[in-house]
């Protein structure tokens, strides 16, 4: 049996893919684009040095905020294009 | 009772998961408040001079009678219930669930003291062991789910089309996980040691008792459901010191958000103790010392000779003089102390200058707390090279922990337990938002334990120390110690030595707190341990009897043989586990942080690339696979010192290590060839059969139905 996908659940697929590259993106931004400039991003934050606060608190936040809306998006996007389980 | 822990069986899912879900909450809400009660409790008999060892032993033996109580209520014969739990695991309790699996007894106790110690470089481990959640998130944990099966050779060999792939995820599994079961079981045995006053090999196999109750009877289930109960101590027990702590030093219930400022005050202190001149007196000590050791170290048998005659000296002078005996014995057993051989006195002398050599530096060694990377990209040649490497060490750590945290089999399991895609979506969420709690707390408690060191403790008068000092010293020197190497009647930083288990353990004694905290904190590690180990030992023994046997071996037996095989597995490999523990194997350390960068080059290339690449086959996983972890074993046998020795590699390290990237990191380089291999051969070979083909396009969807 060849599966053959309709093009609306070819544009659910692209769609996951965006989203997925656009949050990889903010996550490598987050990590290793403040990890590598940590020295210059010095400046006081709330009393912290920026780049110390963004390892100890900032970038953990960001993991968690983006994980729980690339949950939310999807589970959407499951209904909206009709792939959610259970239909 | 046994079916606290079952669905209801209406026939309605939905409305059944619903019923579960309202009575997990009312089971777990009279756990927690059952808990806080039985604190409370011990707290008062505390005041009424219930001795601490009892304390300790209690807390031991009603902790590990909860989880065995836990284990027998959920114990079972059928495969879906023994492999992943029934799969109705809700998103929230999955999520505590992983928290526990994931968090070792090197989070919970050893994470704060290597914060202590390394300040900002130590945040490499913050940001690799959360942001690896990432990665599961995005290309694992839903597409897994979907596939629904029991293990994730499970998924290498459907994926990959037959048994070696599936072999090779076998072994990479248990490569990754034993040496990391081995240090659960030391932390085990450490901890009930110092709860109970216990030998470590006793404390080793009553801890190992507490894992098999949990996993022998009734496998995943069990391991769930102990896991979360698992959890709500270990987080109650890391949070009350910590708030305590910050209640004390500023009135304020969350250090959390406030310890910025304190962070501040660190490091004008730390540029004060740079410039002091008794520090520097310290350190001119110690440097003597090891320049002492160095001169000694270069003629040994010569220098092993003339301590020899002087101790021997020493004696005779002592007797013929009539001395006390006190002091005859001193002498005697300093003579006693002198090396028998030069081969003993060269390791005994180069381990000395090692020592001392860190101790000469400033501020006892340690980097200042918030300085970014050492070196000064700003300095001379040298110091821009330092800083060079430090910064490209820090990062190539943070990949290395994330991408073997996204690969570690025992985690990745946990999303095959869930009721569904969306909620095991959700449920990567729920996990890093209870690993979150912790791992943004301990940069805090290290900030908080410092500051309290550096205003009470460092130059304060050898008879004015807080009580907590010198308990600690008594209790475990290599903990802590110190000596007034100076002699100037003041404590000095570079006069401390200190462990960095001790930030953990000792937080409730610096805040003043009764000895009913303290145990509850070594309870909390406790539960970290064990819970860690048993979705180790799980994922071991289900690779042997589930992959090994029951799908290579006798794919025709019946579900009761392949889980009783299953189950005999776990105790073999229990037990191998628990011996190893028990010989204290030096470089543990070094293994557990190894086993994330072979996770990382064996399995995260195959996984992602065979959701997320249709044309990936067989033949490119099983180059990939081995290439990735080939090279990664490669790397570090030739540049880490316990390694090398066992491979007799003689030439220099710093000939072999590439870029000056340190062995811990050497998925780095395991990694992108494993994905670069992986691609090369699957364009070289065929492409997968068309049901593999499909098989993909089911994953990627929640619910494929034909166009």
């Amino acid at each position: 049996m060849t599966l053959t996908l309709s093009e609306r659940q070819r544009e659910y697929w692209r769609k996951n893919l965006r989203i997925t590259a656009v949050l990889m993106v903010i996550w490598f931004l987050v990590t290793f684009g403040v990890g590598y400039f940590a020295r210059d991003l010095n400046f006081t934050f709330f009393g912290w040095p920026f780049s110390f606060w963004v390892g100890g608190q900032g970038a953990l936040i960001i993991y968690v905020l983006m994980i729980w809306y690339y949950a939310r998006t999807m589970n959407r996007l499951d209904q909206e294009f009709g792939v959610a389980e259970g239909e | 009772m046994a079916s606290i822990f079952a669905a209801g069986e209406s026939g309605n899912a939905a409305a059944d998961h619903a019923a579960f879900k309202k009575q997990l909450n009312k089971v777990y809400g009279w756990y927690i408040g059952g808990f806080i009660i039985f604190v409370i409790v011990l707290g008062l008999l505390e005041q009424m001079g219930l001795p601490r060892s009892w304390i300790g032993i209690i807390f031991l033996l009603a902790t590990i009678g909860l989880y065995a109580g836990i284990g027998i209520m959920s114990r079972t014969t059928e495969a879906a219930e023994y492999y992943v739990a029934g799969r109705r695991v809700p998103a929230m309790y999955n999520g505590m669930a992983t928290g526990a699996d994931w968090m070792s007894a090197a989070s919970f106790i050893g994470m704060a003291g290597t914060l202590y110690l390394t300040g900002y470089g130590g945040l490499a481990f913050i940001m690799g062991w959360t942001g690896g959640y990432c990665l599961v998130a995005f290309f694992l944990a839903p597409y897994l789910r979907k596939f629904g099966q029991f293990t994730i050779p499970d998924f290498l060999g459907a994926r990959y089309e037959g048994n070696l792939p599936r072999l090779i995820g076998i072994f990479a599994a248990i490569l990754c996980s034993f040496t990391y079961v081995v240090a659960q079981i030391v932390g085990v045995g450490i901890i009930t040691a110092r709860l109970t006053g216990l030998a470590f090999e006793i404390g080793v196999f009553l801890g190992l008792a507490g894992i098999l109750v949990c996993s022998f009877l009734g496998g995943m289930r069990a391991v769930t459901w102990t896991q979360v109960a698992q959890y709500i101590i270990l987080i109650i027990a890391y949070m009350i010191p910590v708030i305590w702590l910050g209640v004390q030093q500023s009135g304020m219930p969350i250090p959390q958000l406030a310890y910025g400022h304190k962070l501040q005050t660190i490091s004008q202190i730390e540029e004060k103790l740079i410039n002091d001149p008794k520090e520097k007196e310290v350190q001119a000590i110690f440097k003597a010392r090891a320049d002492e050791l160095s001169a000694k170290l270069k003629d040994v048998p010569a220098a092993l000779a003339a301590d020899k005659a002087a101790a021997q000296k020493r004696v005779a002078d002592l007797k013929a003089a009539n001395a006390p005996a006190a002091e005859v014995q001193a002498a005697e057993a300093a003579l006693a102390a002198v090396p028998a051989n030069a081969e003993d006195a060269t390791r005994a002398w180069t381990a000395a200058r090692t020592d001392n050599t860190a101790r000469a530096r400033p501020l006892g060694g340690m980097p200042r707390h918030a300085q970014q990377f050492a070196g000064n990209p700003d300095g001379d040649a040298a110091a821009q090279k330092t800083f060079n490497e430090s910064r490209r060490n820090f990062l190539a750590l943070i990949f290395c922990l994330m991408v073997g945290t996204a690969a570690l089999p025992h985690i990745l399991v946990r999303y095959y337990t869930t009721p569904s895609v969306k909620e095991a979506r959700d449920s990567v969420t729920w996990s890093l938002f209870f690993i979150f709690l912790l791992y943004f707390t301990a940069p805090a408690l290290a900030v908080l334990v410092k500051f309290e060191m550096f205003n009470f403790v460092v130059g304060t008068p050898f008879a004015n120390l807080p009580a907590w000092v010198a308990n600690w010293q008594q209790v475990d020197p290599t903990l802590l110690s110190v000596t007034d190497v100076n002699k100037d009647g003041i404590l000095q930083l570079g006069e401390i030595k200190i462990g960095g288990d001790i930030i953990v353990l000792a937080t409730p004694e610096i805040g003043g707190l009764p000895y009913v905290i303290s145990g509850l904190v070594a309870a909390g590690g406790l539960a970290a341990a064990l819970s860690t180990a048993d979705g180790l030992l799980l994922t071991i023994a289900n690779a042997l009897s589930h992959d090994l046997y029951y799908k290579m071996i006798d794919p025709n037996a019946t579900t009761s043989r392949r889980v009783g095989v299953s189950k005999a597995l776990l105790l073999v490999v229990a037990l191998a586990a628990a011996y190893v523990a028990s010989l204290k194997p030096a470089d543990i350390l070094f293994l557990v942080s190894a086993a994330f960068s072979f996770a990382a080059a064996a399995f995260f290339p195959a996984l992602t690339l065979g959701i997320f690449w249709k044309r990936a086959n067989k033949w490119g996983a099983v180059v990939g696979m081995i290439g990735g972890l080939a090279i990664t074993f490669y790397y570090m046998a030739t540049t880490q010192p316990w390694l090398r020795g066992l491979f007799g590699v003689t030439s220099p390290i710093a000939e072999n290590t590439w870029w000056a990237i340190q062995p811990i990191s050497a998925g780095l380089f395991g990694v992108p060839i494993g994905f670069f291999l992986i691609i090369v051969v699957s364009l070289l070979t065929g492409a997968p059969r068309q049901d593999t083909q499909d098989l993909v396009e089911h994953v990627r969807y929640p619910n494929l139905k034909a166009a």
